[in-house]
């Protein structure tokens, strides 16, 4: 661990401030809590607001898992998990079951969070209603008036116009029947998963936002009774671990444009392949070392 | 100043705090649940479980406002010396309060926010005798089902919750033991 | 077979070493020293200090070492820095009247007390490539004795007060608020603004404050007075009971003098328009204060033309560089995951659209 620095990097009265507006975060779910963000060593849009959640939440005793697109190796994610190495001196892990902190860019881990579990989500736009609305000072008025007919309205414009809600990823959600939140962009396959038994924290750095949804609490993606919320994903299974439940991400493999479509949780991938499941385009795991070693 | 007042902070603020704080943060994300939490030794009648939340979250942009049982000269220096938090006599300042129940009660006048901002709102302390998980019936955010807390009193609490999502957020300290109840609690039932 | 791809450390790795190794650059050219740096671009010194908030001239010379040059990277650097920092307490007020001024100009008088001082100014330079200057030439001697800070210049709007020509600005005690210690929250006071524009890009202030010249909020400005140069920095001991002087340090200040009709409360006068920026910076200095006058449009009655340098919420949420840059730039990271998803709806929408196309065909 590197002295130079505070552990967690951030200076105490940082964390503090920061602490307790991840309680009233806690307290009122869906709520977005202004918080005064700090200049962090790495740029804004890269995720400081959740560096910022996890430093303040971060003990000695953690294990750390960093995710970015649902990988640990991502280069986001590799540079997050080390600077927390350096300044927190915590355990890392990619493994999903045994992180007590999770950072995560853009996705969910596909494997159930447990109760002594924190999810922490970097969050660009927090204001679900911002492309709606450009003027903060609207915005907040209409969370406060429980104002959310625009919403609706631009979510019905989409049946009408393509016969389907056009937003696939970010895709709002209603927290405990009373607050509009952006779950982040996470694709909405993952909303579902949202409902959990871990607690999920929510920070925006460059927007000075933190939010929280408490473990069981009720998070529900908009729809209509006509027109039900659908997560959508992918058809096929994993080309590698043949999963049928996982989020697929696409991949041109070569110039005529073959694809193939594997696990965007490297973890759960992998998780699978070492217990024997081979997916169409997959080996055995053994092989795989081997060949690539 | 009494030199007790110097003593009986964190070992190691930094670490301490933290792991401090993940049981504050813990029991505020799941309401009725009890969790030890140590590291400050406050002078009495302080609890070493509400000297320790004190020293997590209170600092100088914090107002206090204490109740007269706690207001001794030694706990008002300590809390100086470790926090630097001011130490307000209106309860409509404060951001954080500490009492028994029967002090703090009525809880009308703390800040509860506003409609814009409702996480302006105060967190109360609450010294108790004894903390168990019988009692008041709990639901809501944080509760898988139900869980059940030696509250030490209904009536207010709901009132609080009816506020929803305006209202105020409570921490009940007792020993070096802590649970919290916040605002979106249902209670009874 | 695919191996999924795996290195990430590794490369992170290599383009830092690659970034350090063109940092330094040709190792046949003598290094830069950061004393080097500090005097011969301290204009660039200048500027990294102010939108970095924090006047060191040493480190900010040091982050535009590290920063081959790239200023906004240099102010992150700064930011960044400078965020770590233990907050001792605030100073008092600078006193801007008793500036010992290396440049002290006025656009609306003649000849005011204390002298019209031009001082180090490239506005009556030819800009002619100085061919010299590749030779290494010799610098020329400047005739400046008797001018730097000489004599007490007072600020030339206190003339047009003494008439009650100009409006007086609203003393206070208070603590004003401090941008980088809470959240943004609006509308934001006179102060929170002043702040916000002096750590903000020097070309979003620019553009903003000539937007207001063309027509978008327009304020009728001219240049009280732009002074630059070094004041003193005092800090209050409470055990000591009187304030101490804890460091001098350059600032360019400029105030405007605006046209302001009168109100049905108010008989016509002038108005002002401020600009405070750490160092050497009057075009940031100008700029800010034809902008922080087009926000007081509200406070002073006026119409509100709908001009993005009237609007507060527009200006305050997109002047800082360090934000911008980051959140423009952050569209490089990896989106695969919210791309698929969007790649899954839009084969949805056309193969909907594509068999509805056919069956209309197939009916006909």
């Amino acid at each position: 661990m590197n002295s130079e620095y505070n552990f967690a990097y951030l200076d105490e009265q940082t964390k503090r401030m920061i602490r307790r507006a991840l309680l009233k975060g806690v307290a009122i779910p869906g709520y977005q809590v202004p918080f005064a963000s700090r200049e962090m060593p790495m740029p804004y849009g890269w995720g400081t607001g959740g560096v910022q959640v996890t430093a303040a939440c971060l003990t000695p005793d953690d294990t750390l898992k960093v995710i970015d697109q649902g990988a640990d190796d991502t280069t986001n994610a590799v540079s997050i998990r080390k600077f927390f190495e350096k300044t927190a001196g915590v355990a890392v892990s990619d493994e999903t079951a045994k992180a007590t902190v999770i950072q995560t860019r853009h996705r969910i881990p596909e494997r159930d969070l447990s109760e002594n579990q924190i999810i922490v989500y970097q969050v660009p736009i927090p204001e679900p209603l911002r492309f709606l609305e450009p003027r903060e000072t609207e915005t907040r008025k209409m969370h406060a008036l429980e104002e959310y007919g625009l919403m609706h309205v631009k979510l019905y414009e989409d049946i009408a116009r393509h016969g389907h809600i056009a937003t696939s990823y970010a895709y709002p959600v209603m927290i405990e029947g009373r607050y509009v939140m952006d779950p982040s962009p996470i694709p909405k396959f993952d909303n579902p998963k949202m409902e959990m038994a871990a607690l999920q924290l929510f920070g925006a750095g460059r927007e000075q936002r933190i939010y929280a949804v408490p473990p069981y609490t009720k998070v529900v993606s908009l729809d209509f009774e006509d027109y039900p919320f659908e997560k959508g994903g992918a058809t096929q299974g994993c080309g590698l671990c043949d999963a049928q439940d996982s989020y697929l991400d696409e991949m041109i493999m070569d110039d005529s444009g073959a694809r193939m479509s594997v696990c965007s949780d490297s973890d759960y991938c992998r998780e699978r392949r070492d217990a024997g499941y081979v997916g169409e385009m997959g080996v055995p795991q053994k092989t795989v070392t081997e060949d690539a070693a | 100043m009494q030199t007790q007042s110097l003593t009986g902070g964190f070992n190691d603020a930094p670490t301490a705090s933290a792991t401090a704080f993940r049981v504050v943060l813990d029991v505020m994300a799941r309401p009725g649940k009890i969790s030890e939490i140590t590291g400050a030794t406050p002078p009495a009648p302080l609890s070493i479980a509400a000297g320790t939340l004190l020293l997590t979250l209170c600092d100088p942009e914090t107002p206090l406002w204490m109740a007269s049982s706690f207001c001794s000269t030694d706990i008002k220096d300590w809390l100086r010396f470790h926090t630097g938090a001011p130490i307000v006599e209106s309860r409509s300042e404060a951001m954080f309060a500490l009492g028994s129940w029967a002090e703090l009660s009525p809880i009308t006048e703390f800040a509860i926010g506003t409609p814009e901002y409702p996480d302006r709102s105060a967190t109360l302390i609450v010294e108790m005798d004894a903390l168990t998980d019988s009692g008041t019936i709990l639901r809501g955010p944080g509760i898988k089902d139900t869980a059940e807390l030696s509250l030490p009193e209904v009536a207010a609490f709901q009132g609080n919750a009816g506020l929803f999502p305006l209202g105020l957020d409570f921490f009940f300290t007792s020993g070096n033991r802590i649970a919290a109840l916040p605002r979106t609690t249902k209670l009874g039932g | 077979m695919y191996v999924a791809v795996k290195g990430g450390e590794k490369a992170i790795d290599n383009a830092h070493a690659w970034l350090d190794e063109l940092r330094r650059g040709d190792t046949d050219i003598p290094e830069m020293s950061i004393a080097q740096i500090r005097s011969q671009l301290a204009l660039s010194v200048d500027r990294v200090m102010a939108e970095g908030s924090l006047y060191d001239p040493d480190l900010a010379a040091l982050a535009i070492k590290q920063s081959r040059g790239d200023l906004i990277e240099a102010i992150f650097l700064i930011r960044a820095y400078r965020t770590t920092l233990p907050r001792f307490g605030g100073s008092a007020p600078i006193k801007t009247a008793d500036m010992a001024c290396m440049r002290r100009i006025s656009a609306t008088f003649k000849d005011v007390p204390g002298g019209q001082v031009l001082g180090p100014t490239f506005d009556y330079t030819h800009r002619l490539l100085d061919f010299k200057l590749a030779a290494e030439g010799v610098p020329s001697k400047a005739e400046k004795a008797g001018v730097v800070g000489d004599e007490v210049k007072p600020h030339i709007t206190d003339f047009l007060n003494q008439e009650g020509l100009i409006q007086t600005e609203p003393g206070s005690d208070a603590t004003p608020p401090d941008l980088t210690r809470e959240p943004l929250e609006l509308p934001a006071s006179r102060a929170l603004r002043l702040q916000a524009l002096t750590r903000g890009d020097e070309g979003f202030v620019l553009g903003m404050g000539y937007s207001t010249q063309r027509g978008y909020g327009r304020n009728h400005a001219f240049v009280g007075e732009l002074r630059i140069g070094d004041v003193a920095v005092e800090m209050e001991i409470p055990e000591l009971g009187f304030s101490v002087e804890i460091a001098e340090i350059e600032v360019s200040e400029c105030e405007t003098v605006n046209q302001f009709a009168g109100s049905k409360t108010e008989p016509p006068q002038f108005t002002r328009g401020y600009g405070l920026v750490f160092g050497q910076s009057e075009r940031k200095a100008i700029s800010m204060a034809l902008l922080d006058r087009a926000l007081r449009w509200k406070e002073l009655g006026e119409d509100n033309s709908d001009s993005p340098a009237q609007d507060e919420e527009f200006v305050l949420y997109h002047c800082d560089n360090i934000q911008a840059t980051g959140f423009v730039e952050h569209i490089k990271l990896p989106h695969y995951v919210d791309f698929q998803a969007e790649l899954e709806l839009v084969r949805t929408l056309r193969k909907e659209a594509t068999e509805a196309n056919a069956q209309r065909e197939a009916a006909k």
